[in-house]
């Protein structure tokens, strides 16, 4: 495991020097652009559009960053040939796709941190904000961390695999689909046949279900969020990312690198 | 008697290709030789012969379709093993955000070297391989031949019993090669096992305890340089000096290779004595008579050529 981590620390270098972190400019532009309009665009709802806003800032950027970054973790490095040394090294290949993850969900947390603080830099601005709108968007937050380590894994998961752009496109439609998992659940039609239902029922199940993530009209409205939905989305995104990098490590173990 | 460091066996790799993966490329078919302990081996062959998939398949970057191979006793499905080799990858292309310093203390992390003799030796690399003064600019910024530097440092870092390098001397100028021959020379002195593929036959005739020459994914021939090229004798040469009339050694002279008075005559063993005998009579004196054996160069476009005349349209690249 130790390997892990200093594959880990790597990648986040990586990120650093790459500038992903400058995005960080951009969420600090648009939440002080919005602490100055709120006020009077909106009477009385100040909290609540700076807290949509602010999270939905959160999530788009963080997945960006988790797709077009998670999608080049490992066939970036098999394009550049920049695991060949590496490998040849007493590294396994799942020790190294492991630190290839931690280190981009490194990347993310750091980033999203950093945008939270500033959520709350803005909030602090417009309002006295109570505690239970601070709890409430804290676990928003950290929904929107482990939503974006799945992606990440699902990301991973192509990017062992397939091209970029492909895996682009995987990654990005398997999160569209994910969105919309408790609807396929429900899905009844007379006009779709009982064979349609039944594969849309299965599919639900074995999707990666993004909608328990989104919590962010409970924050906007500082509703407390529940303890077990916690428990459970951590539980959920933990099981889900180890079978998918379990099944990103089974195939690059098989893998030529030619 | 001692394991050797390297041991091949029947290693084979395809490639399927196609749209269903049904056909099949083969990139090295049943390749078996060893390479002792200590020895300096070098891995000769065309453009897509097969010697970087051997390398490859060797560090444990592709899997073989048949056959095995142990290096230093352990077979190389055993990861354990992968600490005491150091390998550099043909045209070598690192992290491009990261200095040789960071790239090296990065790999000797990997290593599991202590704090202490990390930087040491990431100091001792840097300036054996030329690169003190580029240590703290990024490889992005790396020439070729750089780069190639910084991969051998990174090959030998952590002092390994084996050292498997691709095309070593790609990329450099005439003073990079000379400062990796020397390395290698400098390897082979601390008992190291070196095992290079190149195209460069005068490096691997220089370097080497034995070569190996591949061609079509074939082994064709292996042993010490001389030794090798000895298998196929080219003749006599006969060194003489000649000014009488042209007429006495008409048959002969027409063959020689003239320079001034001197002549330079190639004749098969056979008809050494008998040429002797003409040349004799006819006045000429005779300054030299060597063996001509063929350079390994020659052997070595000699095997080529018979394998394209064999399978002009075979395509055995495994890239």
């Amino acid at each position: 495991m130790r390997r892990v981590g200093i594959v880990a620390l790597n990648t986040f270098r990586e990120a650093v020097r790459d500038r992903v972190l400058y995005n960080l400019v951009f969420f600090a532009l648009v939440m002080i652009a919005a602490s100055i309009l709120v006020g009077q665009i909106s009477i009385g709802i100040e909290e609540m559009v700076i807290v949509s806003l602010g999270l939905s800032a959160i999530s788009v950027i963080g997945l960006l960053i988790a797709v077009f970054i998670g999608v080049g973790l490992v066939s970036k490095e098999m394009d550049k040939r920049t695991l060949y040394a590496l490998l040849a090294k007493p590294v396994r290949r799942w020790e190294f796709l492991l630190g290839k993850f931690g280190g981009l969900v490194l990347t993310l947390t750091v980033n999203t941190i950093a945008m939270a603080l500033g959520l709350f830099l803005a909030l602090g601005v417009i309002t006295q904000s109570d505690e239970h709108l601070a709890g409430s968007v804290l676990v928003a937050v950290y929904f929107i961390l482990l939503k974006l380590a799945l992606v990440v894994a699902l990301a991973l998961l192509f990017s062992c695999y397939t091209t970029p752009l492909l895996a682009i496109l995987c990654t990005a439609g398997l999160y569209i689909a994910g969105l919309f998992v408790k609807e396929m659940r429900a899905f009844q039609s007379d006009t779709v046949s009982q064979a349609v239902q039944s594969v849309l029922r299965g599919l639900s199940y074995i999707l990666p279900n993004f909608e328990n993530f989104d919590v962010m009209a409970a924050a906007a409205h500082g509703r407390a969020i529940p303890g077990l939905l916690i428990a459970q989305n951590t539980a959920y995104a933990a099981l889900y990312c180890a079978v998918v990098l379990a099944a990103a490590t089974a195939i690059f173990t098989r893998r030529n690198l030619k | 008697m001692a394991t050797p460091a390297i041991e091949i066996e029947n290693l084979t790799k395809d490639y399927p290709f196609g749209f269903l993966h049904l056909k099949k490329k083969t990139s090295l078919e049943g390749l078996t030789m060893s390479v002792e302990n200590g020895e300096v081996f070098g891995f000769l062959g065309p453009n897509g012969a097969g010697k970087s998939t051997t390398i490859k398949l060797l560090v444990g970057l592709i899997f073989p379709t048949a056959g095995t191979a142990r290096i230093l006793g352990k077979p190389i499905s055993d990861i354990s093993m992968h600490g005491d080799i150091g390998y550099l990858p043909e045209q070598p292309y690192f992290y491009d955000y990261l200095t040789a310093a960071e790239l090296l203390d990065y790999f000797a992390r990997i290593h599991d070297l202590p704090a202490q003799e990390r930087k040491a030796r990431v100091d001792a690399m840097l300036k054996k391989v030329g690169l003190e003064t580029a240590r703290k600019i990024q490889l992005r910024k790396y020439s070729k031949g750089m780069l190639q530097r910084v991969g051998l440092a990174q090959a030998i870092l952590h002092d390994p019993k084996v050292v498997i390098l691709d095309e070593p001397m790609s990329g450099l100028d005439p003073v990079g090669r000379r400062e990796v021959r020397d390395i290698i020379l400098e390897l082979k002195q601390a008992g190291k096992t070196v095992l290079f593929s190149t195209h460069i036959l005068s490096d691997a005739e220089m370097l080497c305890d034995r070569v190996g020459v591949i061609v079509g994914g074939k082994l064709r021939g292996v042993g010490a340089p001389d030794e090798i090229v000895g298998m196929k004798p080219q003749g006599m040469e006969i060194l003489f000096e000649y000014t009488g009339d042209s007429k006495g050694l008409r048959g002969l002279l027409s063959k020689a290779t003239q320079t001034g008075s001197r002549y330079r005559l190639q004749v098969a063993e056979a008809d050494l004595y008998a040429t002797m005998q003409q040349l004799c009579g006819a006045g000429a004196k005779v300054l030299s008579v060597s063996q001509v054996r063929a350079t390994l160069e020659e052997y070595f476009m000699h095997l080529v050529a018979a394998d394209r005349a064999q399978a002009p349209a075979v395509e055995v690249s495994g890239k």
